[in-house]
């Protein structure tokens, strides 16, 4: 043990009790009081912790919810009707947990989305990008299981969908999707284990964000012009600024999925699903959750059972090289003239292809998937290298005070979101 | 060169340790693995005895059978024909009407599309049937004939015959 530690003193006598026999509170001190956060940071940097807010309340509401629901393929319907008509206040619980699903993925997307556009997967982030995908992975897996546990005709043959995918893989496909299963069909078994793994998975996903967030705040949180920290003057301390910051964009949060809760909770339902799962009788349209129908319709894009799994899973597999593909050394968008576009078409493509993964696939909605699904992996293989070997990007700010520093004259057009910085790259960019 | 012997008992032992404790762990791995097999009594799930004689010509029955859909449909003389005329090399997977079926007019299959797990339409009279008049997968569109044959869409299999005999003129067993 190092006899020279430097024990970090408290006026509360208990506070210093506790931190030389384990110095938690400095550390909560460094990492969410004195952390340097750049101060042209929008709120686009809330969404991180909003996507950490949210899965606590996923995982609160999911216990209570778990407390009334049996995972039994006789019983699962009924117990979740059970929760929505005679447990106190179970329907909000349901509400809760289901829509809290769907903005989770909002949120996630939106997160993405500001790591993609302001180059925050590029050095020294690579890592942090590579754990947030996997968190990204860990949550679908995770929403689908959740989705199979009511036990309706969308549960039942999404699942069945889902774990058919693994019979694709030549050889061993079949008995893994068999083992996967425990059945030769989703059964009671499939439900069982679904339930066991829906519960599990959230702690799993818990320690990875520990680790994502632990990550960031090594070489601290990228910015929307994408350049380093230098001095005192580019940061502000996380408390108070931050968490206020983070507070507001939380208040508006929670007006909005109070809305849905209370006023439209079954907006990003599925009919189908309240229909009690029948194994006889395929619905006529399956359809995936809104969050995974891009993906859904890259799937069914492709004529081939085993291509169109690959590419599905090569669709989420190419993120994680993202930060090599990418040759630019500048990080924001807001600095990359050519790039720029092409990163707006691709969250276009995105949208797009979510909007036909949730429509059959037939005619002209099967082109525009087939269109979108070049797009996405154009985007990867041949636009990103390609863009950042010829493009000239824009000048650069000398550090963060500069952006304002130049901002003197009146804004015109105003700042998004309240933040000059918007503002003044399109100057730059000029 | 003096040191060479006791590094090579050192590597020994390292070597062992490591291989003795990889062995011991997928020992300990493999039970679990193994409990999400099927399990025994799902595994002895038996055997289906079906009363065909009300069947009519033309018309098609559906029965669980290990929890899965079995279609036992009645073929008429046309959808026979139809079935026989294909050339089995023109088909994504070759297959001889005559050796889908026991009784030409009976027709066994598992009601589950070959790719990602369906229940086809075309059991029903109003059903949708394809473009082959057999079944059609409502889920990404793959199109059988009427021997159950993939003829378009994604599905990369025939639909599946099950394992069957006739106990008599009036009764088929499955499995």
């Amino acid at each position: 043990m190092d006899k020279n530690r430097k024990v970090h003193q408290f006026k509360n006598p208990v506070l210093n009790w506790i931190e030389f026999r384990l110095p938690i509170i400095s550390y909560f001190k460094k990492e969410y009081g004195d952390y340097p956060m750049p101060k042209n940071c929008n709120y686009f940097w809330s969404f991180g912790a909003l996507a950490t807010i949210t899965l606590v309340t996923m995982i609160v509401s999911g216990i209570f919810l778990a407390m009334n629901y049996t995972p039994h393929t006789d019983m699962a319907f009924d117990s979740v009707e059970r929760i929505m008509r005679d447990v106190n206040y179970g329907w909000l619980m349901r509400y809760i947990h289901s829509n809290g699903a769907a903005f989770f993925f909002i949120i996630v997307y939106i997160h993405i989305v500001r790591a993609m556009y302001f180059g925050s997967y590029k050095y020294p982030r690579e890592l942090n990008w590579i754990l947030g995908v996997f968190i990204f992975l860990l949550m679908m897996a995770t929403s689908f299981l959740g989705y199979t546990l009511p036990w309706g005709q969308m549960s039942y043959w999404g699942a069945t969908v889902i774990t058919n995918l693994f019979s694709a893989i030549p050889f061993i496909g079949e008995g893994l999707k068999t083992w996967l299963l425990g059945d030769y069909n989703v059964g009671n078994a499939t439900l069982n284990r679904f339930f066991a793994l829906h519960y599990v998975l959230p702690f799993v996903i818990f320690g990875v964000v520990g680790l994502h967030v632990a990550a960031v705040h090594v070489h601290g949180s990228n910015n929307p012009d994408g350049i380093d920290i230098k001095t005192n003057n580019d940061s502000v301390n996380f408390f108070p600024y931050m968490l206020i910051k983070d507070t507001v964009a939380m208040c508006a949060f929670g007006v909005a999925i109070s809305a849905v809760i209370f006023f439209g909770p079954n907006l990003m339902a599925e009919v189908d699903n309240y229909i009690p799962a029948d194994p006889l009788v395929t619905p006529a349209h399956i359809v995936p959750n809104w969050y995974l129908a891009p993906f859904y319709a890259i799937l069914r894009a492709v004529p081939d059972k085993l291509g169109g799994v690959l590419l599905m899973f090569g669709a989420i597999v190419i993120l994680f090289v993202l930060p090599w593909l990418d040759r630019s050394k500048v990080r924001s968008c807001n600095y990359r003239p050519i790039y720029k576009w092409f990163m707006m078409g691709f969250f276009v493509n995105f949208f797009a292809l979510g909007y036909v993964g949730m429509l059959p696939a037939e005619g002209l909605y099967l082109l525009i998937a087939r269109v979108g699904l070049l797009y996405y992996f154009g985007f990867f293989f041949i636009i990103t290298p390609f863009v950042g070997w010829i493009e000239k990007p824009s000048k650069l700010p000398l550090s963060i005070s500069d952006v304002y520093a130049k901002n003197i004259t009146p804004n015109i057009g105003g700042g998004e979101k309240g933040m000059p910085a918007p503002a003044m790259q399109k100057d730059t960019n000029l | 060169m003096a040191k060479k012997p006791k590094n090579k008992r050192r590597d020994f032992l390292q070597l062992s340790t490591v291989t003795l404790g990889a062995v011991g762990t997928a020992a300990f791995i493999w039970p679990f693995l193994k409990s999400m097999s099927p399990a025994e009594d799902t595994l002895a799930a038996g055997s289906t005895e079906v009363d065909i004689s009300a069947i009519e010509e033309g018309q098609s029955i559906t029965i669980k059978w290990r929890g899965k859909p079995v279609f036992i449909k009645k073929r008429t003389k046309e959808e026979i024909d139809a079935a026989k005329m294909v050339q089995a090399s023109d088909l994504r997977d070759p297959q001889d009407d005559a050796d889908r079926v026991q009784k030409e007019e009976w027709l066994v299959l598992v009601g589950v599309c070959t790719h990602l797990g369906c229940v086809p339409l075309g059991q029903k009279v109003s059903d949708m049937k394809g473009e082959y008049d057999g079944w059609y997968c409502p889920c990404h569109g793959s199109h059988y004939d009427t021997s159950g044959r993939i003829r378009k869409g994604p599905a990369p299999k025939n639909l599946d015959v099950p394992p069957y005999s006739f106990l008599n003129d009036n009764t088929i067993k499955i499995g």
